[in-house]
């Protein structure tokens, strides 16, 4: 008997696909869109304690292998959010609340509210890379993280994820930081700080001048930091950056990452992106007689 | 991708209304859009009014982002990402074009590509005489060409609505296309069931990414960059926020 389904900290999500956080996330509906397209668990859009109207336009770049945005945390606040949640919550996809504050005690009510609002999990966003005092810049200080993980695990039931940004050489140490402090996933990574210039106009693209760079162009940065991980923590691991095709995902999933998150692949292959991965794994596992995915977490790690 | 490009060409297309022919090629369907960033400005979406070796878009004066549009002048330097969304999809048969003001601008794309001047006929809409755009164009393609204006200064008095329900009425049409204010989208969706003559029109949402991630512009879920900005008539139907309510930049909802 063949099984996509994966265990990601207790949470049960019918195949290894999760949405990425910043993704069509903002509105039940495109949610519900997103989980009829085959998701095994969707996370939502960032969301922080108020109305947030992002960045003025250019907020992004396409590139051949990917995307660079400064979206800048768009997003209408916890309090608008739960009529969002409500709809989003009749795909029967576990959904997990994405949060963005720039203090412990913030974290802490935006949590409480997901959880009020039945989100199956929190991931915290300590990693946007583009949105001053949120983010990246408190995500690369280990003390911090410890303590917003911690305060946040004191005052929620579900589990609690750490969203990590790859632009630290102290990334496995904000990794200890969060299996200390009680955290229950990793999810690595969020976009590499970038930036693009207009040759003709001579100057940045961006209206934020720097953005974060995601799709296969971050993939190879991606699978290093999830195979570091995985051999510094024993928490799971949450794979993101350039998945767009089944063996996009055996690869995380051999570098140690127990699920995947896909975001800038909705843009580039559009949202059929989920059934074409899921039905590019069944064949592998049907070829090399695998019977559950848990089977090749890590496995490239024994070389 | 980003096309760093000029403008090539700037054309007084009606009052306040501008056409800027872009030093660019862009080969596009019709009814599908483009990313316009002014340096230092703002980026916006625009339909393309002007498609092939010398693409364009026509814009109308409505806040920052249009004006600064609207001042450029030859030689200006201009980014183009695109074209985005899925145009029209034109069926064989006999088609009517409903335009309203700018609205005009991915309408004309279809009416051009029709190729038979007896198939195809156009209604063009617009507040005052001033406003109205691409008559001519409409003429050298048309064998069948309208105007109303609000305020009876050009052509029939009255709302384009009525006029191509009156058209509906005089002869047999396969498929409508219609883009302009969603007020006048919504009554032309009615009309078209009334007349019971399939229908698709061209939405309008704020949009950010314009690449189908953000969903800044979802409209029930779907994307108008992605999933549009051509809905069929059936599409419209199901959603509950059409003529009703918008999102706006926080994506909080707001009545229209």
């Amino acid at each position: 008997m063949t099984t996509l389904e994966v265990d990601l900290a207790g949470i049960k999500l019918r195949n290894p696909t999760i949405l990425a956080s910043g993704v069509m996330g903002e509105t039940g509906e495109s949610l519900l869109k997103v989980a009829e397209a085959g998701a095994g668990g969707l996370v939502t859009k960032s969301i922080g304690l108020e109305p947030r109207k992002g960045y003025p336009n250019p907020t992004l770049v396409e590139l051949p292998d990917g995307y660079i945005n400064a979206m800048g945390l768009p997003g209408p606040g916890i309090e608008a959010f739960a009529e969002e949640m409500e709809v989003a919550l009749r795909s029967r996809v576990p959904i997990i609340g994405s949060l963005f504050a720039a203090i412990p005690e913030d974290f802490t009510t935006l949590a409480g509210k997901m959880e009020d609002y039945g989100a199956a999990a929190v991931e915290l966003n300590l990693s946007c890379p583009h949105a001053k005092g949120y983010g990246m810049e408190v995500g690369i200080d280990p003390d911090a993280v410890r303590s917003i993980v911690s305060s946040v695990k004191g005052a929620v039931g579900i589990p609690v994820m750490a969203k990590l940004t790859p632009n630290t050489h102290r990334l496995v140490e904000v990794a200890r930081a969060v299996e200390a402090a009680g955290g229950d996933a990793i999810v690595a990574v969020n976009t590499v700080k970038a930036m693009a210039i207009s040759v003709e106009a001579r100057r940045p693209i961006l209206y934020n001048r720097t953005g974060g760079l995601s799709g296969p162009a971050i993939k190879g940065v991606g699978l290093r930091c999830v195979y570091e991980l995985h051999e510094a923590v024993a928490l799971p691991i949450v794979g993101v950056g350039g998945i767009e095709r089944s063996g996009d995902v055996l690869e995380y999933m051999m570098a140690g990452a127990s699920a995947v998150q896909v975001g800038s692949a909705v843009g580039r292959k559009g949202l059929a992106v989920f059934r074409e991965i899921t039905d590019g794994l069944m064949s592998y596992m049907g070829a090399h007689d695998l019977g559950d995915l848990r089977e090749i977490v890590g496995v490239a790690h024994a070389h | 991708m980003l096309i760093e490009t000029r403008v090539r060409e700037r054309i007084e297309a009606g009052k306040g209304i501008t056409t800027l022919v872009f030093d660019a090629p862009m080969e596009a369907r019709p009814g599908q859009f483009v990313m316009v960033w002014v340096p230092g400005v703002d980026e916006v979406p625009m339909s393309l009014s002007h498609i092939g070796p010398h693409a364009g878009i026509t814009v109308k004066e409505v806040g920052e982002a249009t004006k600064a549009l609207s001042c450029l002048r030859p030689g200006d330097v201009i980014g183009i990402r695109g074209p985005y969304g899925n145009g029209w999809r034109l069926s064989g048969g006999r088609i009517l074009c409903v335009g309203g003001g700018v609205g005009m601008a991915p309408i004309i794309t279809a009416v051009e590509a029709a190729g038979d001047p007896g198939r195809v006929a156009v209604a063009i809409g617009a507040r005052n005489h001033g406003e109205i755009i691409f008559e001519e164009r409409a003429r050298s393609v048309s064998n069948d060409v309208r105007i109303t204006t609000d305020d009876g200064s050009y052509g029939l008095k009255g709302t384009v609505v009525s006029l191509a329900d009156t058209m509906m009425k005089e002869k047999r049409y396969d498929l409508v296309l219609g883009c302009g204010p969603e007020v006048m989208n919504k009554f032309l969706l009615k009309a078209c069931k009334d007349n019971e003559v399939p229908c698709q029109l061209s939405l309008e949402r704020l949009m950010k990414c314009g690449a189908g991630l953000c969903g800044s512009c979802v409209i029930d879920g779907l994307r108008v960059c992605a999933d549009g900005p051509v809905f069929t008539g059936e599409q419209v139907e199901r959603m509950a926020e059409f003529g009703k309510c918008k999102r706006d930049d926080a994506g909080l909802r707001v009545k229209l």
